[in-house]
């Protein structure tokens, strides 16, 4: 290509870079901008008087911070609960052979095509009957949230770590059996860690999971406000037409920064193994 | 743990790993799918919860009075045209985005890459909430910079449905460029250079050489965007309010959700969720037989 025509290319590709990015900037720059900036019928795209208080706002009026960190205990939750049980189930499927193996792979693909929205009202009622005799898991605790995720989760987490168990030559295993090491030793000691990488990307995935939802939420948590989590603590905010965007921005920061930090940190690592699950 | 004859010590150690697994997901979706199917056969409300009144056994009562009404099926006309909206914008910007990343270098190239990723990353609420402000009537972005000063994009049934199109497409579109990107990247270049060096048009190439490959990629970046956009939920009801003035912008999930939870006919609401499984099942058959096309080998 010419060097005129990738000059151009590349203009068009920043500009496009630049509107995609744009409402992350302006949910940040409204987040910082002073109370009487925010509500200007004239918005300008920078702020002289960066402030906080629209933060502080959302963290002491609203109790921002509760739900925050109920919305972390329920995403830590399911994360290290679903890596757990989606790496032994990985490590079965791809290691050992048994009837039924070929069967329970095709169920893992289809029930992530389940729309799990349409089942709310049976998880609904399951929740309220499981409250009778397990509290801490029942409508209006957070245990219920960890538990449909946990089960939302795991089809992907484990059609996904299935790629990375894989690829772990079996001359390891081999030469780990030769050396006397039983097969729990082979999987904690020698499996897990190498399947690190794999355990990573699909943990992020997971923990967006659970911390982006907001139909679960809002029907489990049904009275108990304390219990309730950040995306439907976000909507505490908005009412009609007296929103505090300023407040609404600067949960909407709150809520958008863990997740993009997490992605930029392991994108190599999410995109090769998305590739990878994409591929089989 | 060596792959190689069934034995029974692999068998009862596959049982044990598999264990957990199992009981979540017969416990939490397979359990939940059969009760789904069995509250939509029954006169499942308010007093029936409460159980002020005994279930009554309506069979497929709830399906004839969906079938027969016509919210239901202008709800499902909306969802199928919005899905198909949001599929081809997605796909559209998506394949662009991706071709034009091959051409340009690395620095570009990674901005434009951590820009998709930022959206992609965002929370649908967030995302939600952040789109509304841009458009939002009084202190709108979008409003200042037109002058369409109080002009309320949430209001007009197919505005609102635009917005909230655009914001999906917007975090969705992410996903299709960069398995698009990686799938371009996978062609041998030795592959373009016979094309180049049979003198074959650049636009020739697209169709008869980089498009049969990338076929089977597309397919599923297709039926994966077809899945998703079907039960767009958070974003179709945070954006407005619940489903639009007087349900003007209900799609089957937020349809569902309020005919079960807010009038409390929830053997009406899962009737709705079967329906929408099902659907989604017949498009998961023609993704399997896709993966199964592109080589894909369980």
């Amino acid at each position: 290509m010419s060097g005129a025509r990738r000059g151009l290319a590349e203009v068009v590709t920043v500009v496009v870079a630049g509107v995609v990015a744009f409402p992350l900037f302006w949910m940040v720059l409204t987040a910082v901008k002073p109370q009487d900036e925010v509500i200007s019928a004239d918005p300008v795209p920078w702020t002289l008087r960066p402030s906080l208080d629209s933060f502080v706002r959302a963290l002491t009026v609203q109790n921002l911070g509760r739900y925050f960190l109920n919305s972390v205990i329920v995403a830590l939750a399911v994360v290290a609960l679903s890596m757990l049980v989606a790496f032994l189930a990985a490590a079965a499927l791809t290691r050992l052979r048994f009837r039924g193996r070929t069967t329970m792979l095709v169920m893992l693909l289809v029930v992530q095509m389940v729309p799990v929205e349409a089942l709310t009202v049976p998880l609904f009622f399951l929740m309220r009957s499981v409250g009778e005799s397990v509290p801490a898991f029942g409508l209006n605790h957070l245990g219920s949230l960890v538990l449909v995720h946990l089960a939302f989760s795991l089809p992907f987490a484990i059609w996904m770590l299935r790629g990375f168990v894989a690829a772990v030559p079996v001359e390891l295993e081999e030469a780990a059996t030769v050396d006397g090491a039983s097969r729990s030793v082979f999987l904690w000691r020698i499996l897990f860690p190498l399947v690190a990488p794999g355990l990573v990307a699909t943990s992020v995935l997971s923990f967006i999971h659970a911390w982006n939802d907001f139909l679960f939420a809002k029907t489990f948590i049904i009275s108990a406000e304390d219990n309730q989590t950040l995306p439907l603590a976000l909507q505490v905010f908005v009412k009609p037409d007296q929103n505090d965007w300023g407040a609404i921005m600067a949960g909407s920061t709150l809520m958008t920064i863990p997740v993009l930090v997490f992605f930029v940190l392991v994108r190599r690592k999410l995109v090769s193994g998305l590739a990878g699950s994409v591929k089989g | 743990m060596t792959a190689g004859p069934a034995t029974r010590g692999q068998g009862r150690a596959a049982l044990a790993y598999l264990a957990p697994a199992l009981l979540v997901l017969v416990a939490l979706l397979g359990y939940p799918v059969y009760q789904l199917v069995v509250i939509s056969l029954y006169d499942y409300g308010q007093e029936q919860v409460s159980g002020g009144a005994p279930l009554t056994f309506l069979g497929l009562a709830n399906y004839g009075t969906l079938l027969g009404s016509a919210k239901f099926w202008s709800v499902l006309g909306q969802t199928v045209g919005f899905a198909a909206v949001c599929v081809v914008g997605s796909l559209a910007l998506g394949t662009a985005l991706a071709v034009l990343a091959t051409r340009v270098r690395p620095w570009a190239r990674g901005a434009l890459f951590l820009a998709a990723l930022g959206a992609w990353a965002t929370p649908a609420v967030a995302g939600s909430t952040i789109w509304l402000f841009l458009f939002d009537a009084n202190f709108g972005l979008v409003n200042s910079l037109l002058g369409l000063d109080g002009f309320s994009w949430t209001y007009g049934k197919w505005t609102a449905f635009g917005l909230v199109a655009a914001e999906v497409v917007w975090c969705s579109f992410p996903f299709v460029m960069i398995t698009l990107f990686a799938g371009i990247r996978a062609i041998p270049p030795e592959v373009l250079e016979a094309a180049a060096l049979d003198g074959a048009s650049a636009w020739r190439t697209a169709r008869s050489v980089v498009l049969p490959l990338l076929r089977p990629l597309l397919v599923v970046v297709t039926i994966q965007s077809i899945i998703w956009d079907f039960k767009v939920f958070t974003q179709v009801y945070v954006m407005t309010g619940g489903g639009g003035i007087a349900g003007r912008n209900l799609v089957l999930n937020v349809y569902a959700y309020q005919e079960a939870f807010a009038a409390s006919e929830y053997g009406l609401g899962s009737a709705i969720g079967v329906v929408m499984t099902l659907i989604l099942l017949a498009v998961t058959g023609f993704y399997l037989r896709a993966l199964r096309r592109s080589g894909e080998v369980l």
